[in-house]
């Protein structure tokens, strides 16, 4: 019989309202046990003194790149990144080649996972036939083989009929929808946030407005249709404004923000480096304050990284070639700690909340709490430990991220998946 | 990093003030061909042209060649970049000859501020994308200094496509730097209201009157009515309302310099009654660029 105690944590599950300095025991990778000085006898036991022992973290918004661009990614090289930054469970976007529009599709990447990954990995289906914004996509089948959520991710559903038809079909077989919110019309040819810094480098914008009109219109069509919206990467203020008159309203709308929405702005970008190029991209300070009121108010329920994996050669380009997105999963934990925790913004539990219950609800996962009975994910992270992230240490394929050299207070200390320690830091202080 | 020239936003005044003190002795005496220097014999420099561009090409070409440097040119079309080779390697090779400066024009915004990082070799930007173009400013910098003695206190028009402009953006951070004031004109859609918040004493008006009223300067832009894909402004009118013609030139100071950084397109947005005026001072400027490129070459090359 497999056996773990972690001794002496701070156990912290926002799900249970819990946070109490005590110990925890998996047996056969269930919580078995939250009780002072259990026996360790036959135990493996992890000394958690001084660290926080969380529910494991769940990132509802990755891309693995598997089937198609391996170069850049695989469900085995992201879900070691994912286990290295703290993330026992991750929800990889259908943008792969071919596009997961299939329960054959589903299928395989299920299959993948579990035979390579290192922590839960979870599918999320399209919403249309190659992501072409056409046709839906076999979504009733790719639940049954395992999607928990639809999402045209980078390629945004243009025709609201599309759109509202989804909607329709997803609430009947009870998957949230998840948009990433961008009109292609009034964003096209632009490669950073449309604003002064977009003027001054002489590179074509993408305006807030191309987000805006979007969460608009998916808000009112979540309306008619009764589904469970989800706005995926929020980054405009009125977005985040709309989302929050929304749920006013009672109706079941979510949304999630990236680390770099609310740790950057398009003035900390340094100039043509495509490590600051993704969507939506990096906006003004008044939109980075927006997103962290809305993760501290709740109009936001989850952190999610974008994780988006590009090699090497991609990102060597001119700015307007390279393709968007950067890797998140390893800086996520320092990131939220450093902007939301240390400054004071949330309490703890409300960090962990935004990590663990809220996308585990968002997506009916059951996973996100320690209750006895659960499966056991559990993420130790310590919220002082100084380090420096050192992306060519990264299990990630692919190495675009600007967080590279950037000093952190707190981060991940060990990752358990099923009652398995999965990943743990080199060294603690 | 090398000292190259990307962009006149990075440099300061005194920077370009001496630049364009420096050009005067590079330019010919009245009535006289330009002179030879060997100020840069047994340098070489690499034209690197991705667009292309016949003036600006020529230009720096006889810079080098009058200060005594070896040149080479190379076009985009007929070289490895049609081969699908990627910039950076391209430019590794040719690095890898050792020569002693690249002059560059590229379609890309940044293309020689992301290169400039990965190589040991000085590149001077001959225009990226819609970012800027820096000779450019600096000799039309040096146009307006031989007509008007001064560039402080003028008032500075720059008419058409400012969005698209990388002349316009290279001006307005040159002519800021030196408290002119500056009006920036232009159907509303190329004319992003963030182009007055880039650089100090930038107004920005859609009214041609307005922005020629009283004006020292008249700098026209050339507008790429075939380039704008989704016509982002009605073209048919465009000469009705922001084309230079005579009225207008009566609006500014008696002794307004009208310039314009070609190839201009007659009738379409300069009149050739303008164009060809005492107050056009359009062949002037491609003469200083000629004398602007050798100061800035023996300022990047001569160590």
């Amino acid at each position: 019989m497999s056996r773990l105690v972690i001794k002496n944590g701070r156990i912290v599950d926002p799900a249970r309202n819990l946070d109490r300095t005590t110990d925890l025991a998996i047996e056969e990778g269930l919580v078995r046990e939250i009780a002072d000085r259990i026996d360790t006898t036959g135990s493996e036991v992890f000394d958690a003194s001084g660290l926080v022992v969380a529910p494991g973290f769940i990132d509802m918004h990755v891309h693995l790149r598997e089937p198609g661009f391996e170069h850049a990614e695989t469900i085995e090289t992201g879900s070691r990144a994912a286990a290295a930054g703290g993330f026992t469970s991750i929800c990889c976007m259908p943008n792969t080649e071919p596009v997961n529009d299939s329960a054959t599709v589903t299928s395989y990447i299920v299959d993948r996972a579990r035979r390579f990954a290192a922590v839960n990995v979870y599918p999320i289906g399209a919403i249309t036939r190659n992501s072409a914004g056409e046709e839906l996509a076999a979504i009733a089948s790719m639940k049954q083989a395992g999607i928990v959520a639809i999402s045209d991710d980078g390629k945004p559903v243009m025709n609201a009929r599309v759109v509202r038809r989804a909607m329709e079909y997803a609430r009947a077989v009870d998957l949230p929808l998840i948009e990433h919110c961008e009109d292609l019309h009034l964003s096209a040819g632009g490669d950073m946030h449309e604003g002064r810094q977009s003027t001054r480098l002489g590179l074509r914008g993408i305006p807030r407005s191309s987000e805006d009109v979007m969460v608009a219109r998916d808000l009112i069509l979540a309306e008619l249709t009764g589904v469970r919206y989800h706005v995926a990467h929020i980054s405009s203020r009125n977005s985040v404004d709309m989302v929050a008159f929304a749920k006013h309203r009672g109706l079941p709308v979510t949304s999630e923000a990236t680390p770099h929405h609310f740790a950057l702005t398009d003035e900390n970008m340094l100039p043509y480096d495509s490590s600051y190029k993704m969507k939506p991209p990096l906006r003004e300070r008044g939109d980075s304050e927006a997103v962290t009121e809305g993760l501290v108010r709740g109009s936001i329920d989850a952190i999610a990284t974008d994780h988006a994996p590009h090699a090497g050669a991609e990102k060597m380009q001119e700015f307007e070639r390279c393709p968007f997105g950067i890797i998140g999963l390893e800086t996520a934990i320092g990131l939220a700690l450093e902007r939301l925790y240390h400054p004071g913004k949330v309490p703890l539990s409300r960090l962990i909340q935004l990590f663990t219950e809220n996308p585990a609800r968002i997506l009916s996962l059951q996973r996100g709490t320690l209750r006895i009975g659960a499966a056991a994910d559990v993420t130790i992270l310590s919220l002082d430990r100084e380090w420096t992230y050192d992306v060519n240490r990264s299990p990630s394929k692919s190495r675009n991220t600007p967080f590279h050299g950037r000093a952190f207070r707190g981060g991940p200390v060990a990752t358990v998946v099923d009652g398995k320690i999965v990943w743990r830091a080199d060294a603690l202080s | 990093m090398p000292r190259g020239l990307l962009d006149i936003e990075s440099l300061t005044r005194a920077e370009i003030e001496a630049i364009l003190t420096r050009s005067k002795d590079f330019q010919p005496a009245p009535g006289q061909s330009f002179k030879r220097f060997d100020i840069l014999r047994g340098r070489s420099v690499v034209n690197l042209f991705f667009e292309a561009s016949t003036r600006t090409r020529t230009s720096f070409e006889m810079a080098a060649k009058r200060l005594g440097a070896d040149t080479v040119s190379i076009t985009a079309s007929g070289s490895s970049v049609s081969k699908g080779e990627s910039l950076v390697d391209t430019l590794n090779t040719l690095a890898a000859m050792r020569p002693d400066a690249i002059v560059m024009r590229h379609s890309a915004s940044g293309a020689p501020h992301f290169l400039s990082r990965y190589l040991p070799i000085p590149i001077v930007n001959a225009g990226d994308g819609t970012h800027e173009h820096p000779t450019q400013a600096l000799l039309d910098a040096r146009t307006i200094l031989d007509r008007r003695g001064t560039l402080e206190g003028l008032r500075v028009a720059i008419i058409g496509d400012i969005a698209h402009s990388r002349v316009a953006r290279s001006n307005i951070f040159l002519l800021s730097k030196f408290g002119v004031q500056v009006v920036l004109c232009g159907p509303a859609p190329l004319l992003p209201r963030e182009m007055g918040e880039i650089a100090s004493g930038v107004e920005l008006t859609c009214d041609m009157e307005t922005a020629i009223r009283a004006a020292d300067v008249i700098m026209m832009l050339r507008v790429q009515l075939e380039r704008q894909h989704s016509s982002p402004f009605p073209a048919s009118e465009y000469f009705q309302f922001f084309g230079l013609r005579p009225e207008h030139v009566e609006l500014a100071r008696p002794d307004v310099v009208v310039m314009h950084p070609g190839p201009i397109n007659r009738g379409r947005e300069i009149s050739s009654e303008v164009a060809d005026s005492q107050r056009s001072a359009i062949l002037n400027q491609v003469e200083n660029g000629v004398a602007v490129r050798m100061a800035v070459l023996e300022r990047v090359l001569a160590a």
